[in-house]
């Protein structure tokens, strides 16, 4: 019984908030972002992070949402993780999701062009991308990652671990300042 | 012409459009499974309606939020505004929602139709 208290002790070093691991669909999406909305409530935190945090985690939680039907196939049991946590000066939200190996040049590609990128540039792409301009867009994650970035303020930071049967483990992190 | 009345839920928006009494309004959060399903009949209306449009429209967009599959959509339906005479878009926003604001200012700039900024 003892992994209970370890992971107790983990989130507390964290500071996580929230944790989410398994299935991810639309309903789940929705109680998700209502637990945290209503946590970020009740701690009284400003509109405008409210916000932020709410457009990233739903751009992060729909993206895994999408991300499910092309592991599904290939992974027995898919399993992906959504966290939340609530420092002094910032919000950290961070998902954790296997992707085919196949695809993980691809989104290294459109992160490390989101993170190249200053505001401006960012306000570009996002345009067009929705122009449908953007021939690198192949209705993959790219929009979605733009508009974390821009909320954001800061680079995206990512890993792409092995797992060793034609898949990576995707892990994504997003910070939004409280300042 | 028929009426779309869509009551808003925690993931889609409140949509009227009354050609009658002429009102055309989007309100509340989007962010649907499937975007392109939801809006397609909105799309589609708007497809009659431009046949035979009344002398003035004005489209109502008060966005609580959306999210990024839904702003291609709502770029879709500011395509098809174009084509009406005497069209002005209402852009509201909340009145400390930058982020907002800054939303429709970008979209402001994609299309040919007027836009007005609103807070409330």
């Amino acid at each position: 019984m003892k992994y209970i208290y370890d992971l107790h002790k983990t989130m507390l070093a964290r500071n996580l908030i929230l944790v989410y691991e398994g299935e991810f669909t639309q309903e789940i999406t929705k109680s998700v972002l209502a637990m945290a909305e209503r946590n970020m409530e009740s701690m009284g935190e400003e509109s405008s992070i409210k916000r932020k945090v709410f457009n990233v985690m739903v751009e992060c939680l729909q993206n895994i949402v999408k991300h499910c039907e092309e592991t599904v196939e290939t992974n027995r049991k898919h399993t992906a993780i959504f966290m939340i946590g609530k420092q002094d000066d910032e919000y950290v939200i961070t998902s954790g999701n296997p992707v085919k190996d196949s695809s993980v040049p691809m989104l290294r590609e459109k992160l490390e062009k989101i993170n190249s990128l200053d505001k401006e540039g960012l306000k570009n792409l996002y345009k067009d991308i929705i122009k449908g301009t953007d021939i690198s867009e192949k209705g993959g994650a790219g929009l979605g990652f733009v508009d974390m970035a821009r909320k954001s303020g800061r680079p995206l930071e990512f890993d792409f671990e092995s797992l060793n049967n034609g898949l990576s483990f995707f892990s994504l992190k997003t910070t939004i300042s409280r300042q | 012409m028929e009426i779309i009345f869509l009551e808003g839920t925690e993931d889609t928006p409140k949509i009227l459009l009354d050609q009658k009494n002429g009102i055309f309004e989007i309100s509340g959060r989007s962010l649907p499974e499937d975007s392109a399903e939801f809006y397609k009949p909105v799309l589609e209306w708007l497809e009659k309606y431009k046949q035979n449009p009344n002398a003035q429209t004005n489209w109502v967009f008060k966005l609580e939020y959306f999210n990024t599959a839904s702003s291609k959509l709502i770029l879709d339906i500011l395509s098809k505004l174009e084509s009406i005479p005497n069209i002005t878009v209402s852009w509201y926003f909340h009145e400390d929602d930058e982020d907002m604001e800054e939303a429709g200012e970008e979209f402001s700039e994609l299309v040919e139709v007027p836009f007005e900024f609103k807070t409330y």
